[in-house]
This record gives structure tokens, sequence and C-alpha cells, in this order.
């Protein structure tokens, strides 16, 4: 049980940790919900973008004059109409409308605002591009060489030293690590080294991205914009724009699917500068061919893997050699993936060694656990293949060298209480993990870290006349938030749950939030919500206080009343939340609870996943037979949801692994831009997946919580590699493990065999 | 360019638009009718979230022609619940938190329902090849599953008791 760090009470809950239904419900089972592309203005345009055929070409010359001319358009604009910066937001702009270059196939060259979507597409043919083909590059280790097509003539690499005085793909190095791993490798009794490459693959949201801009000759506009982080959208946009931030008000729709691929702006800067051109509002919705083309994707990376133990499984040191290409900007993640993908063991020994290229491909976005699950694949695999050569069981040689309070971790800090120990044990106690395995059979085990986000965060809970409570949160709720923040609110007030009703505020309601990601949520806006609780049960004892005529010290506060503190008080009856609100305007006017801040020590979420699939010898094909999460939520706050974080994680980590993969041309254009042919995992594909909470409390937040989302995905593709190694008797080494691959291995196995 | 004139039935009224040839039941739903329901996840019949049924067959609605809905019978995730009552697929899918960000959910409701009109026992296996062309990026599906068999459980009890 939690340890509230506040109070230093050992507190039981009533109804965090219960699963009531949620708030934002009703309305997405009805289809009321309304979503990025389910708003209207009157005298809406519909606004769509003109993208380069090429994946790397020179724009000599745009020529719009046939568009503008056609009846029913009303606006096209190009990089002319977004003023040159040389500030950190270059990158951006230069995304949202490319400039004297198209860097990828579906790079944004211009776009039409018109009276309807069939003119829109008539304008964009009439648009001429006239453009001078470049050699292009798309994969990292190509990107790397030293004649390589350069993207930026002014990219100098980062993190190296001497400084190169030669422009190159590569945008940075990164290195990070301590003791001496030559050292390490000598005291090993056991030395893996193997080479992994995985592909690009699509956060995947249904809802693609959509927006509905509305910019007077006042300035003043509005947005409205499924998005993971409105205040972003707005400071990134005002700013693009030259408009002041005040006066651009952005209101988050509810969003239909994020995982890290709406932190950031795409086509809001567009459609903003379309309605500022037009006069009127438009409103821009990508395609799922877009979306696949010009949003997203995660870095595809290449990297070696060396591992060296002693005989009874405990590891000497870790060499990591990573190569991620994050698209066509800096920005893979390289850094955070590496961190993260080494961070569940103790190693004595550690060096990673990254690098950050630049490809022609679109610009990669956040993909829940950016850039771990890659890493982890690695160090997962190699860790599986020594626990084989050793006959250890994967999970004791886990248990092992498991990150523990205390354990130095690679990146700097040295953990407090984390539950990667547990979640190993878990999943060791679990029913699957007995499972008897037959013919072409088996199973595998891999762990996985996130680090978790805070940041800054700022909710106010204001009190309605009726004792009711009105919540304003400003952190798009991605996947069920909402209850969460009501129950804690609940929880902390002792009121039933159902009298706290949360909303998503706009930016002009609002203090500053960070975007929703990092598994922040819960944790930080979850915290805030306490705090501003704990804030307005000041002022509510203050009025109860008043009312006595007794000092406010001696009022407490108790499962929704406010009571004298003790005898010496006073003997007063207890007056109810419902009373002090009914009351509110003769003893000092409006209540309302605040908090602002900016959240530390989120607090890591460790897991474990045991997965045992079958792998048709004929076919290569993969079928997943049984799937368990184990993870560590601190505190689960609405378990179904978490359980749900568990369950979608473990799914986008299985597609992953098995099937997603963008596919290139040898003309760099993408292949695969839609759900047919990039296949996401189906109802069919899959068993249910299990799931068990671990709850090691966070001491950073008053419940114990740590955020749950984006550890799920870190562990599935290594499990699923070791599960499929296992049963075709080949260390596979690189993802997607689709059919093809594993008959090639297959093939390959048989003709040693016969050679 | 010249519309044309399709009187139809949805959800049980009468409903009549003007709308161009090459335009999709689904835009006319979204844009013409403001029934903003049915979502447009691809836009080439492979997400499943545009769901609807045309004289109860299961479809999606962006391979359907607005035109096409002449004299038929359309039913969205709009006409699902009767006034305040939801359907036992909308209560279960809420009680098994069978949704996170809800935007595949009308899609999988819709579904779900022309499953059990045809199938009012099925098994897990044929839950999840009925819904196999129903895409959700964020469940993995279990809790999904889930909802439908207890619904399913729940209407064959009803019908029992009936
Ligand atoms: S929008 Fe119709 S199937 Fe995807
Ligand atoms: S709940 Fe988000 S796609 Fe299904």
């Amino acid at each position: 049980m939690p340890l509230d760090p506040a109070t230093q009470k050992i507190r039981a809950f009533d109804q965090v940790g219960t699963r009531p239904l949620r708030p934002d419900g009703l309305d997405k089972v009805t289809g009321r919900a309304r979503f990025g592309a389910d708003a209207t203005a009157p005298g809406m345009l519909v606004g769509r973008i003109l993208r380069s055929p090429h994946a790397h070409a020179r724009i000599r010359s745009i020529d719009a004059t046939k568009a503008e001319a056609l009846p029913g358009v009303k606006a096209v604009v190009t990089s002319k109409d977004f003023a040159d910066r040389s500030d950190d937001l270059r990158d951006i702009l230069v995304n949202i409308m490319a400039r004297g270059k198209a860097l990828y196939e579906g790079h944004t060259v211009a776009a039409v605002a018109a009276t309807s979507a069939s003119v829109a597409r008539k304008a964009l043919k009439l648009i001429k591009v006239d453009y001078e083909v470049l050699p292009h590059v798309t994969d990292v280790d190509l990107a790397m060489e030293p004649d390589a097509p350069l993207l930026h003539d002014d990219l100098i690499t980062s993190g190296v030293e001497p400084v190169p005085t030669k422009p190159s793909n590569i945008a940075r190095k990164i290195e990070f690590g301590h003791g001496d791993v030559d050292k390490g490798f000598a005291e090993a009794d056991l030395v893996v080294e193997r080479e992994f490459k995985t592909e690009a693959t699509h956060q995947g949201y249904i809802e693609p991205h959509a927006c509905l801009a509305s910019v007077g000759s006042d300035g003043q506009g509005e947005l409205w914009v499924c998005t993971q982080g409105h205040y972003m959208v707005r400071d990134v946009c005002a700013q693009l724009l030259g408009m002041d931030v005040s006066k651009l008000r952005v209101t988050a729709s509810e969003i239909g699917g994020g995982f890290g691929g709406k932190t950031t702006v795409f086509i809001e800067p567009v459609a903003l500068a379309l309605s500022r051109k037009a006069g009127r509002p438009v409103k821009v919705v990508m395609t799922r061919d877009e979306v696949f083309r010009a949003s997203g994707p995660t870095s595809s990376t290449s990297m070696r893997m060396k591992i060296g133990v002693k005989k009874d499984g405990r590891i000497t040191a870790l060499d990591a050699l990573l190569k991620y290409q994050g698209g066509a900007f800096a920005g893979a993640p390289v850094d955070y993936g590496g961190m993260a993908g080494v961070a569940c063991y103790d190693y004595p020994n550690i060096r990673v060694v990254g690098y950050d290229v630049v490809t022609n491909r679109p610009k990669q976005a956040a993909y829940r656990a950016p850039g771990a699950p890659m890493t982890a694949f690695a160090v997962e695999s190699v860790i599986a293949e020594i626990a084989d050569t050793l006959k250890l069981d994967p999970i004791e040689m886990r248990l092992k060298n498991a990150a523990k309070e205390g354990t130095k971790s690679a990146y700097g800090p040295t953990f407090g209480p984390v539950g990667l120990v547990e979640t190993l044990k878990a999943a060791k106690a679990h029913p699957n993990y007995k499972v008897k395995l037959g013919k072409n059979q088996g199973r595998g085990i891999a762990s996985g870290f996130w680090f978790n986000f805070g940041g800054q965060t700022c909710v106010s809970l204001n009190l309605n006349i009726d004792g009711t409570l009105a919540l304003a949160v400003g952190t798009p709720d991605i996947g069920g938030s909402r209850a969460s923040m009501c129950l804690m609110a609940a929880e902390e007030l002792g009121i039933p749950y159902e009298n706290v009703r949360a909303i998503i505020a706009d930016t002009s309601s609002l203090g500053y939030n960070d975007v929703t990601d990092g598994s922040r949520v819960t944790f930080a806006s979850g915290m805030a919500t306490i705090h501003a609780a704990r804030d307005a049960i000041k002022k509510l004892c203050g009025r109860a206080a008043k009312v006595w005529g007794i000092p406010e010290e001696a009022v407490v506060w108790e499962k929704g009343f406010a009571k004298p503190s003790g005898a010496n008080a006073g003997n007063f009856e207890p007056m109810s939340l419902k009373e002090l609100a009914a009351n509110a305007a003769k003893t000092g006017g409006p209540i309302a609870g605040h908090y602002e801040y900016n959240a530390e020590n989120a607090g890591p979420s460790f897991a474990t996943h045991v997965v045992d699939v079958e792998v048709d010898p004929e076919t290569g094909f993969t079928k997943v037979l049984r799937y368990l999460v184990c993870q560590d939520a601190g505190k689960a706050v609405h378990p179904s949801y978490v359980e749900g974080q568990f369950q979608g994680g473990a799914v986008q980590g299985i597609g992953w692994a098995l099937n997603e993969e963008y596919i290139y041309g040898a003309d760099g254009r993408l292949q695969n831009a839609g759900f047919l042919d990039y296949r996401i995992p189906v109802a069919s594909d899959l068993p249910m997946i299990d799931t068990a909470i671990v709850e090691v409390p966070n001491p950073g937040h008053p419940y114990g919580v740590r955020g749950v989302g984006e550890t799920s995905i870190v562990p599935p593709m290594a499990a699923v590699s070791n599960a499929v190694s296992h049963a075709v008797g080949i260390r596979l080494t690189e993802s997607p493990m689709s059919p093809p691959r594993i008959l090639k291995a297959l093939g390959e196995q048989a003709a040693r065999k016969a050679g | 360019m010249a519309g044309t004139h399709v009187k139809t039935t949805i959800n049980g009224d009468s409903v009549e638009y003007v709308c161009e040839a090459d335009e999709t039941l689904l835009d006319v739903l979204r844009n013409r009718l403001a029934l903003t329901g049915a979502k447009e996840g691809c836009g080439t019949g492979d997400c499943g979230a545009c769901s609807v049924t045309v004289d109860g067959r299961l479809v999606c609605s962006c391979l359907v022609l607005g035109v096409e809905a002449e004299g038929r019978n359309v039913a969205t995730i709009e006409g699902l619940a009767q006034g305040e009552h939801l359907h036992p697929l909308q209560r279960k899918f809420l009680e098994h938190a069978a949704l996170q960000c809800g935007i595949c959910t009308p899609g999988f409701l819709v579904a779900a329902k022309a499953l059990l009109e045809k199938n009012p026992d099925p098994s897990e296996h044929e839950i999840r090849f009925w819904l196999a062309g129903n895409l959700c990026r964020c469940t993995g599906y279990d809790k999904i599953v889930r909802a439908v068999q207890d619904a399913a459980a729940e209407m064959r009890g009803g019908r029992h008791a009936a």
C-alpha cells in the first residue's frame, strides 16, 4: 500500500482502483463524440494538399495561376506564405511546407482551399511544379556512406570531436555508459555479438490528422484539431504564422489515437494559412495515404549488440552500436531509445554509441516509448541466446541481472523503488509459463522499460452550486484519462465519482500544459488534480471555519465533510460539500482549486512479456497462441484502462514484430501506403492478451501512480522474436518476422544442413 | 455538377438528399446529413470505421455511393440506441472498457450487431473472424471480443426470458 509522502500515512483507497464507466463513454458508443474531422463551421472551405511525388527533388518553380483561376478556389499557399526562420522551429517549418527542395515522397509543396472537395482536387492538378529530381537514399546504412546523396548541405554532425568540416547525413553522435567494456569482455566466459535490423512502422491511429482552422482579418484565430497537445499546436502555429499566441485559441477535439504521432504539427499551420488568405474557415483532413506518406512513422534501425556473461549468467559488459534513421530531419530517437532499451539490467561495464541519421523518408514522429523497442529487441535477443547457450531459465537469467532499487542505470540516475523483479516473478508464477509446448511451437520472454515523463501541467477544479465539480485539465484524453482524473479528484474529496466531470479545456481557458506524451497524464495531470483538490479542500475548510467562527486550522476534511478537528475545536455538525457549495456566495464567493507545476519524479515502469507462438514451416506464418503482459503500474487508478494500455501496446508490438513495415521501392517511393498492404493486427490474428498488474508504488506520486502507456510496446518485438527463434531453431535478427523472412531463414538452414 | 436526388430511409426515418454522382454514402452521411458517427479511417474498405448496414447487410459506407441508397434502408450507429436505452452491445462496450480512443467504436458496434443478428451465439473464433474487417489500434481487441461475448449472452438470456 502506498505511503503518502505529504502525510506519511499508509493509505487505503475508496475509489482509486475501481472500474467505473468513463465520463465520455456514452458519446463514444452512440456516435455523438466529435473527433477531428467531425466539426463544421459556417462558410467552411475544403483544404487539400499537393505533395511531392519524388523522394528527393529540387523545386525550381511553382506556378499556381491556373489553380487560382479555377472557379471555387479561394486560396493557394506555398512556402512563400510562411516567413523563413533560423530558430529551432525551422525543421518543422520546412517539414510542413517544402522550401527549395522536396525531401521525401509526400512532402507538402502547396495547398488549396476550395468550395468543395472535387474543386480542390481539380485545383491540385492545375498547380505546376517544376522539379529537378535528385538522387535519394532511404536506408540508414547507405545514408551514412561518405558518397551518399546529401539531404542538407549544412548538416554537420554534432557530438564528434574534432568537428567535421564537411556536411553529411549524420546529424549527431551520442555516447553513454560507464565502466570499462574491454575489461568486462575479458572477464566474460561467454560473449555473444549479433547484428540486427528493424523496419520503420507507423503509429497507425485509425483517425487521420484533421483540423478546422479559422483566421479573421483582425488577426484572431481558432483551431479545432485532433492532437495530443493543443498548447504545443497553438505555440508552434502562432510562431510559424507570425501571430500573437493570445490570438490563437486551440480546442482539442476527441482524438482517435495518437501513440506519439500527434505530438507535432503537419496540416495545422497550412490550414491556418489557407484560412487567413481565404478569409473563411478551412477544414483539412488527411487521407490514409497521406497519413502513411507524410506523418509518423518510426525510425528504421541497424544495430550491433555485444554482451558478455559469466557462466552463471551474470552480465560483465554490454557494447552497442545503434544507427537510427529519422527521415528527412534530425531527431531520430537513438538517445532515448538507446537509454531505455538497455535499462533493464545492471551492467558493471557498458558503452552505447548511437547515430541519428537523416534519409529521404518522412520525418519520424514519436511512437510509444520512442526508439526503445528497437534497442530492446537487440538486447533481449542476445540475452535469450545466452540463456539458451548456458541452459539457464530465461527468467532466472534476467532476475540475476535485473535493475532494482539502488542500481545505477546506464543513462545516469540510480533507480529508486522499481518493479522489474516483481514483473519477472509474476511472469514465472503465471499459468502461461507452465503450459507445455508442441511441435513448431516456441516460447519467448522479454522485459522492457520506459522512463515516464512529468512535465508542465495545470488544472482547475471548480465547485458548482450543487456540490458537484467541474475539473478542467489541459492534456488531451487519449485512452480514458478523464475517468482516472475524476477518480482521483473524487478520492481526494471523498465524494462520489459521478459528482466530478472532467473536460479538456481549450488553450485560452487554462495555463500551459505539455503534450500528452511520455505516459505522463495519469501521473502528472493526476497529481495536479490531487493538489487542486487539496487546494479546494483548504478553501472549503476556511469557509467552514468562517461559519463556525473558529480558526481554519481547527477544521479538517473527511470524506466529503468539513469537521472540527477535535473536541477542543468546538462542537459543530459536520458541513457537507453540498452545503458549503450552496452557501459559497454568502461565505466569500466561488470556490475553486488550482494547481500548476512542472512535474518531476515520474517513476519508471518495467514490464515482462511471455509469448507462445506456432510457426507453420510450410508458409512461414506465425500464429500467436498466448500472450502475457506483466507490468508495474505503481498504483492502477482505473485497472480496466491500465489493462487496456498493456494489451494495446503489446498488440502494436506484435504487429511490429510479425507484419508491419515501410516498404520502399528503388525509386524511393513508399509501396504500401494503405491498411491493405501495411497490415496492422486484426482480431482474428490474436488470442486474448493476458495481463498481470504489478504495483510497486512510485514514491513521487501521492497515490504511487506510474505512467503505463508506453512500456507495453517495448518487449513484444524481442519476445516474439525469441519465441519464433525457439519454434524454428534459428535466431532471427530482422523485423518484421513476416512469412517471407521466416521462409528465407528456414531455406538457408535447410541448405546449411544439406551442405 | 448536376446532383442526383435520392430518397432513402435512415435509422427508420425517410430522408431525401441531393448528392454528386461520385460521392460516397459515407460522405453523404457525414457532410450532408450531419451523421458523423460513421468515421473515415481509410476510405478504401480496409478499416471498418465507416460500417453501416444497408437493408440489413453490413457494408463499408466508404465503398457505397450515395446514389445507391435510393429506396434502401440504411442503419448507422446513431440509430443503435432506442431513445434513452442503449443497445446491450453499447452497454457492454462501456462496462468492459472496450474502447480507448473510441474512433473505431461505432464501426465495431454496427458490425457486432450485424453478427449477433445472424448468429446469436458466436464462438470467440467466429467473433474474431467476423470483426477482422474492423481495425482497432488501441485495445488489442481483447476487451472488444469480451464485450461482444457478454452482450450476446445477455441478449440470449433476454430472449429466453421473454
Ligand atoms: S473508411 Fe471505410 S473501411 Fe475504412
Ligand atoms: S479504441 Fe482507438 S482505435 Fe479502437
